[in-house]
């Protein structure tokens, strides 16, 4: 192989870009091929996919028919009907392993190192890996919604709601997304995020309106469950897509729609400038 | 040459970890052209130098630059010259080889088909083009290890920074590299290569840099470097352990400095000025002695004793009986 090496031809890269517009064109076409990069880390592992996409249809089917019989709703209503916005949310929550089990990864092993020795934008790795997972979060709820239809959930207001429902249901991934990456950063090792992760989601399913409308909880409990992040999206999402058990008389029951954007946005000005200062000082 | 001309020019280079002086005024500068060894145990601080360098990791005092910028003010000019490959495969071991190399290429802002081009000639020079579609965790360490230079010879980088690059290597994958990182250099790159392989910096490095605890204690070739322990030295193995006292007062009569006594391999041995003079009069005296020696011979010094007497103390031991072969 080393006698070939000397016949390489020269490549020389482009130079380093000046003006802030061609350095916002180098930071999305780096941004992109990162995010192409995770997309293929999906091709090549989907059995990864497969369980990631089990635990939410082993919910609907669970809670749908077995426990769902005996659940009640405040207003009446098909308690599957109530479900399926739950576990939406629920499945966008559980990303949050995904996210930061991927960025630890990348942490862990040397091929960061190599990233920031390239000529790259400093953004690429964690702006691919959010717009990487947004486009998962796309694929898993078009498949979530095929499995609603599936067991006889709908959507009742029209298309239009039930479209800004999704979109709301992606913010809070988006969200989440940060909040991944940064645990990603903190604990840079994929085992120790994996077991981290799952006990930390899942009292924020449990107490969440996700399973149990909160006004079937006690009074403190349905109080912390109304004012969980998740149960704005999971509740603004009921009243868009017009499934039952929306509603309530707290504050936060009564205007989950603006929570609903507002705990995302809350999320993501926290994360984002945490996730960033702590990966510039990976330099440290 | 002027310091501006150098591949690489650091000087005074801190680096602090809590109370610990990782780099402790670490000055190095290297010519153009060349494989310049960085030679230290673990923990001396050569992977530290090898992260600053590359613009990985800040300092807290000094200054250094690399191809003629740097590394703080102009790190973008300083990436775009440079190619690292470090003690671990910095590849992404799910992706395939190509798939690597080709996100290596556009991450380098190369053109799509410049990009495409450039890994399926890396793939063959490297003999992956048999591996390129496959996953690179299906790859051997060998193959691994190969695939992280190519990544590195992208742009043909003014300046390569290898950090132990055949660790955990075997024989015939460690010779590979050694071929690859010669015929770099025949090309023009720099190579700043840092290892505990005594052996590996005595075979490719042209000029050496001893570093311990942070800094250079010694610079050279490797033949200086040995002659700063003395020329030719003889050593003298005693069958019985009981008389290694009295063949080291033979050999320290021959001798022109203290013998060195190692009562393990009953070897005792001492710099000597005249090679064949020595040698008969060590004969002649040790029968006089009525020492039996079961070995008496005459050998240029190693890298590795010219460690020993550098440092005060010995690279690590696994490496000592890496070279002892």
């Amino acid at each position: 192989m080393s006698t070939m090496l000397q016949q390489a031809p020269a490549l020389v890269a482009p130079p380093p870009a000046r003006t802030p517009l061609a350095r916002l064109r180098w930071a999305a076409a780096d941004g992109w091929v990162m995010t192409k990069r995770n997309m293929a880390h999906v091709v090549r592992a989907p059995e990864e996919v497969v369980i990631y996409f089990t635990l939410p249809i082993m919910f609907v089917l669970v809670f749908g028919y077995v426990f769902g019989s005996g659940m009640a709703l405040p207003g009446g209503g098909s308690y599957r009907e109530f479900l399926l916005p739950g576990v939406f949310a629920m499945t966008m929550l559980y990303g949050l392993g995904a996210t930061a089990t991927g960025v630890a990864f990348d942490v862990g092993r040397g091929v960061v190192d190599r990233f920031r020795s390239m000529p790259m934008a400093r953004s690429a790795l964690v702006a691919g890996r959010s717009a990487a997972d947004l486009i998962r979060a796309v694929l898993e709820m078009s498949t979530l919604v095929v499995c609603g239809l599936l067991v006889g959930w709908q959507w009742r207001n029209g298309i239009g709601d039930a479209l800004a429902a999704v979109g709301l249901i992606l913010l809070l991934r988006f969200a989440i997304t940060w909040v991944g990456i940064y645990l990603g950063l903190v604990v840079p090792n994929p085992d120790t995020v994996g077991v981290i992760v799952f006990p930390a989601a899942f009292p924020l399913t449990a107490l969440s309106n996700v399973f149990v409308a909160p006004e079937l909880m006690p009074d403190w409990l349905g109080a912390v469950s109304e004012w969980n992040p998740l149960s704005s999206t999971v509740a603004a999402s009921r009243e868009l897509f017009g499934n039952p058990g929306f509603g309530g008389d707290s504050w936060a029951a009564q205007h989950s729609l603006l929570l609903a954007v507002g705990w995302p946005l809350v999320l993501l000005a926290i994360f984002v400038p945490l996730s960033i200062r702590r990966y510039q000082k990976l330099s440290r | 040459m002027t310091t501006n001309d150098a591949a690489i020019a650091a000087e005074g280079l801190r680096k602090r970890y809590g109370p610990r002086y990782a780099l402790d005024g670490l000055d190095l500068t290297v010519e153009r052209g060349v494989v310049h060894g960085l030679l230290g145990p673990n923990g001396a601080g050569k992977t530290t130098a090898v992260r600053i360098l590359s613009t990985l990791l800040r300092f807290d005092a000094g200054s250094a630059r690399v191809a003629g910028y740097d590394v703080v003010g102009e790190a973008d000019e300083v990436r775009r010259r440079i190619g690292l490959t470090g003690q671990y495969a910095a590849v992404d071991e799910t992706l395939s080889g190509r798939q690597n190399l080709v996100m290596f290429g556009r991450l380098y802002h190369l053109g799509a088909r410049q990009a495409k081009r450039r890994a399926d000639e890396l793939l063959e020079q490297f003999d992956l083009a048999h591996a390129a579609d496959r996953s690179g965790r299906t790859y051997s360490g060998g193959m691994r290890r190969r695939l992280d230079l190519a990544a590195s010879l992208i742009l043909a980088p003014e300046v390569l920074f290898l950090d132990e690059p055949t660790t955990g290597l075997d024989p015939r994958s460690r010779n590979d590299v050694w071929d690859a990182v010669r015929s770099l250099v025949a090309g023009g790159t720099t190579v700043l290569l840092t290892t505990q392989y005594l052996e590996e910096a005595d075979q490719l490095a042209g000029r050496i840099s001893v570093i311990d605890t942070g800094r250079v204690v010694a610079e050279g070739t490797a033949d200086e470097l040995k002659a700063r322990i003395g020329g030719d030295r003889i050593e003298v193995v005693v069958r019985d352990a009981a008389q290694l006292g009295p063949a080291a007062a033979v050999v320290a009569r021959i001798g022109t400095a203290e013998p060195e006594l190692d009562a393990d391999t009953r070897r005792v041995s001492a710099p000597v000025a005249d090679r064949m003079a020595a040698l008969t009069e060590a004969v002649r005296e040790l029968q006089l002695a009525g020492v039996v020696a079961e070995d008496i011979g005459l050998r240029r010094p190693t890298l590795d004793e010219a460690f020993l007497h550098l440092t005060g103390h010995r690279a690590e031991p696994d490496v000592v009986k890496e070279t002892a072969a």
